[in-house]
């Protein structure tokens, strides 16, 4: 074949493009491999495809593609933490004028990957898949505002995942560190396809995200039980709410600076060159712009699991309901008036620094006033110490001593001394394990049995919390110690021998985490294999006071048979006291939205532009861009969207549920 | 209990002993402030941190369910004293930290001159600033000292209780100063100068380093800092310039090439122009410095002419390679020699004026419009000449 011809087809991907020169990229990409021939195998020999395809991919049943966002996360979750522990391992034994195991083009993907997928392919899922679980059940609606949109978002955030993972095989991932400053992420000094990986991986899967965001907003406004006022909605839908404000209001502006960064890139602009006018500047600005906000779009949601949590296992009504409101939204607001605290020493003048910081401290004042809601919210309670509420006290002790670090790093000339030392690593794993994946696992096991009808084992799940939290603090109390000793982030060797001691119990927590994720998944098998002792009928086993515990475990696809009416901000406990009674007859037929492939179709086409661009093959992305086009014109012309469920089906699933109560007595 | 927890804490105590702190243990004025303030507002957090961590601990052990003497008030929800509490007891703590927050950064701003070598020992005539220029290249230091003319790679060196003055580049990417026992750190960054005021007070060899990740030999942009007595760095300047090389535009362009673990070298003598050519991009002959372009571009620019004057690169740090579909790689050409240049931006420094005029800030009308005003300096604009090149003071 002629060069030209094989330059057309395949850009710049050569056979040199694939790591085989990499042992370690080599034997992983052998285990993922045999373990996705299994997995494939596995579907296909029990013949699932065509349960997966109908009842799943293409499902736009907002329950469905919850389940599916978490799916993602715990399998992103499995990739980002292999990055954490290599970076461990090399850091504990790079010491001595060892070199360690990784050389510096592998190390610094490492960490550069560990950042992007810890926050956009594990955190960001969890989070959404969560709220989009919950949310429409919480206000009593039947599905989101767009069903179909929140099927194509999902499948678009999949798609930037397999994006990222599809670098760890052909070609590289950036080496920039999870923000990709310019001008070391420009063209000039990142020649190479790690950094669009790194802008298409992000422009794809921000299209789902800015979408969901959209249509969670629109969920919560319009479509409320009715009698659901703004301030009787339960603490997580209005943390939910906030959080997607913050998305819609954020995620623009990471897609216009990575735009702006990949025109740099590919039709040689020069917004974030040094030279030709260009200000890298601009782009730090721009980046964190969004990036403040990002980190209360993941902690938000994870502050009204708390609440929720807090106050169902306490047995109490949730302390100070609306100062907890207007904590959360004056947190909103301030997330965007702070983010230059994330760069303090770039040589701002004293009053903006001062400005900044002073900023970043006002927003611990609604976060400390709702730390104090949720403990007096325990005060005269009747505490069942349950999974989730095991995980709500350990995050209130771990988290006030991230946010307290995170004030300190707010004081300009503290930061000064601080800023990118491992004290800082230590503060934002501090937040972000002691709060978002603390939070997550106190949700996960608090609707775990509303989603599948059984309760998590709680003895696999004791485990794994202590060894997460003792992980944790293991693995993280040396870095604020590093990080006093003055010890930057992002090293690959180190000349000083009195660190390692250091490095190598960061290291022992590291595995005690690993212990923590796996028992995490045992977990899960085991609470599968034994979910008849484990099964819930009533579809309320926490004694819950919110909506999502009226129906049944799990909900039927319509959730609610008929649309509940709302009185009180507890509605679900307020109908148990009010002596609330199921409706046994006079159900109506349900006008349901209809499954749909086209989200499944167009995410496939954004993965094949986003590739054809990252290796130049033009004839590939200008096809895919087509076809993108086309099939977004012709879904238009589907008219095929919606459905009635028969009254008779429902009055006969409505049935074998009243057999079921029944049976519970 | 209490002795197993003193066994507990025993081992980190010993681990604790055999580490260097150096944040909260630091040997210049500056940093020790910044530890102040630190410390400080530790343990003013620690007055809302401490008792909620022990109400936390209290509540869920008091009210824990299979307490039979804790009072249970299922539907207490609200007591306006207490959310005045909740709110208030945060808020004081952060007026007194932003109050902190405040004075500190504006005491502790790293462009300020330094006003004490010590607590009580205020800075005087006599403590005249050593001044160091401080570039960061791919992945080494390079610090020029002005006064002396001399220059070092990978080692800094300073008289104990003298103020130093920094100014701070960086030739292709972000890189950040730091000595932890200096003086807090500031970015290094290409085509933009920062400034860090520092002093150190006790002698003795400190590391320095890059605190903000720039590439692949990153790990290795390590470097000594000597705190020395007087007559020290009189001998180190004097073993300086003894030095067999040094550095002028070529050599330095030689040095600037990416490399990593450099060893420590020094350079007799250096091109006075270097650092603020660095600085504005124009070390290669015939490369238009920044401060020039943007003289020629706050009196209305070249015009169309500016577009057309540039030239294909020949050489850049690293096999550049230019966007897929940008133009090729490209530098605008200077208009004066690389000489006349710097003299004229030394003149302009010399004489305490800004390099350029103010610029005029009227809003932009769009590409080929006229600012207002603009009008007579249009007609200039059209046809360059060296005249435009004129700084007017």
């Amino acid at each position: 074949m002629p060069e030209t011809l094989t330059k057309f087809i395949f850009g710049r991907l050569t056979l040199e493009s694939l790591p085989l020169h990499e042992p370690i990229v080599v034997v992983t990409f052998i285990v993922v491999a045999l373990g996705g021939l299994a997995v494939l195998g596995a579907v296909t020999y029990f013949k699932l495809w065509g349960y997966l395809w109908r009842e799943w991919f293409t499902s736009v049943d907002h329950k469905k593609i919850g389940i599916m966002y978490m799916a993602l996360g715990l399998v992103m979750l499995l990739r980002g933490f292999s990055d954490a522990i290599m970076m461990r391992l090399q850091q504990a034994i790079a010491f001595n004028g060892s070199e360690g195991y990784l050389n510096a083009h592998h190390y610094d993907q490492i960490f550069t990957a560990h950042g992007v997928i810890m926050i956009f392919f594990v955190a960001m899922p969890f989070v959404t898949g969560l709220m989009n679980f919950v949310v429409p059940l919480q206000i009593g609606a039947r599905d989101v505002s767009f069903p179909f949109l929140n099927n194509f978002s999902f499948w678009m955030t999949v798609g930037g995942a397999i994006l990222v993972m599809a670098s760890l095989f052909v070609g590289e991932f950036a080496r920039t560190g999870w923000l990709a400053y310019p001008p070391l992420s420009g063209i000039n000094y990142s020649p190479d396809v790690g950094v669009d990986y790194y802008i298409w991986a992000l422009q794809v899967a921000g299209v789902g995200t800015t979408l969901s965001g959209i249509n969670l907003i629109c969920t919560i406004i319009k479509m409320r039980a009715p009698g659901m006022t703004m301030m009787r909605m339960p603490v997580f839908t209005w943390t939910s709410l906030c959080t997607n404000v913050l998305i819609v209001a954020s995620f623009p502006v990471l897609t216009a600076v990575l735009t702006l960064l990949a025109l740099d890139r590919y039709v040689g602009t020069n917004f974030f060159t040094n030279d030709f006018g260009g200000n890298p500047m601009m782009y730090v600005n721009l980046i964190w712009i969004w990036g403040h906000p990002e980190v209360y779009i993941l902690i938000l949601p994870l502050f009204g699991v708390f609440s929720e949590v807090t106050s169902t296992f306490s047995g109490k009504r949730l302390f100070g309901y609306t100062s907890m409101v207007y904590a959360t939204i004056v947190i909103t607001i301030l997330s965007y008036l702070v983010w230059l605290h994330h760069f303090f020493t770039m040589g701002s003048g004293a009053s903006v620094n001062s400005f900044f910081g002073i900023t970043t401290m006002i927003i611990s004042i609604p976060t400390g006033a709702k730390i104090f809601n949720w403990l007096f919210t325990m005060y005269r309670g009747r505490i069942r110490f349950e999974l989730p509420m095991m995980w709500t006290v350990a995050f209130m002790l771990t988290f006030v001593v991230g946010g307290m670090t995170g004030v300190l790093l707010a004081v300009p000339p503290a930061d000064f001394v601080l800023h990118n030392s491992l004290f800082l690593i230590a503060h934002f794993h501090n937040v972000i394990i002691g709060g978002v994946l603390f939070g997550l696992f106190a949700g996960i096991a608090y609707w775990w049995p509303k989603a599948f009808g059984f309760r998590l084992d709680p003895f696999w799940g004791k485990v794994s919390f202590w060894c997460w939290v003792l992980g944790f603090w293991l693995a993280f109390m040396p870095l604020y110690i590093l990080g006093l000793m003055g010890v930057t982030r992002r090293m690959r060797v180190f000349d000083d021998p009195s660190l390692q001691i250091w490095f190598v119990i960061a290291a022992f927590g590291a595995v005690l985490i690993a212990c923590g994720i796996a028992a995490f998944l045992v977990q899960i098998f085991v609470s599968i294999r034994k979910r008849e002792a484990l099964a819930d009928h009533t579809g309320d086993p926490w004694d819950g006071r919110t909506l999502e515990w009226s129906t049944s475990s799990p909900p039927p696809a319509y959730n609610f048979a008929f649309t509940p009416v709302i009185r009180d901000n507890d509605a679900w406990f307020d109908m148990k006291k009010a002596g609330y009674r199921r409706p046994l007859s006079g159900f109506k037929p349900i006008h349901m939205p209809r499954n749909t492939g086209t989200g499944v179709v167009l995410a496939v086409f954004s993965v094949a532009l986003g590739f054809g661009l990252i290796w130049y093959m033009w004839w590939l992305a200008a096809l895919s861009f087509v076809c993108l086009i086309a099939t977004a014109i012709g879904h238009t012309f589907n008219y095929h969207r919606d459905f009635d469920i028969p009254a008779a089906e429902v009055a006969q699933t409505e049935e074998a549920r009243t057999t079921l109560l029944a049976a519970q007595g | 209990m209490r002795r197993s927890g003193a066994l507990l804490l025993f081992p980190l105590a010993v681990l604790l002993s055999g580490c260097d702190l150096v944040v909260l243990a630091p040997a210049g004025d500056v940093a020790v402030q910044q530890r102040d303030l630190l410390v400080v507002s530790t343990l003013l957090m620690l007055l809302i941190i401490l008792p909620v961590m022990a109400l936390t601990v209290l509540f869920a052990w008091r009210y824990r369910q299979s307490s039979t003497t804790a009072i249970y008030t299922p539907d207490w929800d609200h007591s306006t004293k207490l959310e005045l509490v909740i709110w208030a007891a945060p808020l004081l703590v952060i007026i007194c930290l932003g109050a902190l927050t405040w004075l500190g950064s504006h005491l502790l701003d790293p462009y300020r001159r330094i006003d004490r070598i010590e607590p009580g020992q205020p800075v005087t005539q006599n403590h005249k600033p050593l001044r160091v220029d401080v570039v960061a290249l791919d992945w080494k230091w390079l610090f020029i000292y002005p006064d002396y003319g001399i220059a070092s790679v990978n080692e800094l060196a300073a008289p104990v209780n003298q103020p130093i003055d920094f100014r701070i580049t960086s030739s292709t990417v972000m890189n950040s100063f730091y000595i932890p026992a200096l003086a807090g750190q500031i970015y290094a960054m290409p085509a933009m100068e920062t400034k860090l005021h520092a002093v150190i007070n006790r002698p003795g060899t400190y590391s320095g380093f890059s605190a903000n990740y720039s590439g692949a030999g990153f790990s290795g942009m390590r470097f000594a800092f000597h705190g020395l007595s007087d007559q020290a760095f009189g001998e180190w300047v004097t073993q300086t310039k003894g030095a067999q090389a040094t550095l002028s535009r070529e050599t330095y362009l030689d040095l600037e090439r990416p490399s990593e673990n450099e060893p420590v070298r020094h350079y007799a003598s250096v091109d006075p122009d270097l650092y603020g050519a660095i600085l504005n991009l124009c070390v290669e002959r015939g490369k238009m410095c920044m401060n020039e372009m943007m003289s020629i571009d706050a009196k209305g620019g070249l015009g169309l002419a500016g577009v057309r004057n540039t030239l294909p690169l020949q050489y850049d740090k690293l096999a550049r390679r230019g966007a897929v579909f940008g133009n090729d790689p490209s530098y605008v050409a200077s208009i004066c020699t690389a000489e006349e240049a710097a003299a004229a931006s030394r003149a302009a420094r010399d004489a305490g004026a800004k390099y350029w005029p103010v610029r005029d800030l009227s809003p932009l009308r769009g590409a080929g419009l006229l600012s207002p005003g603009e009008g007579s300096r249009r007609a200039d604009a059209e046809t360059p000449s060296l005249g435009l090149l004129r700084f007017e003071l």
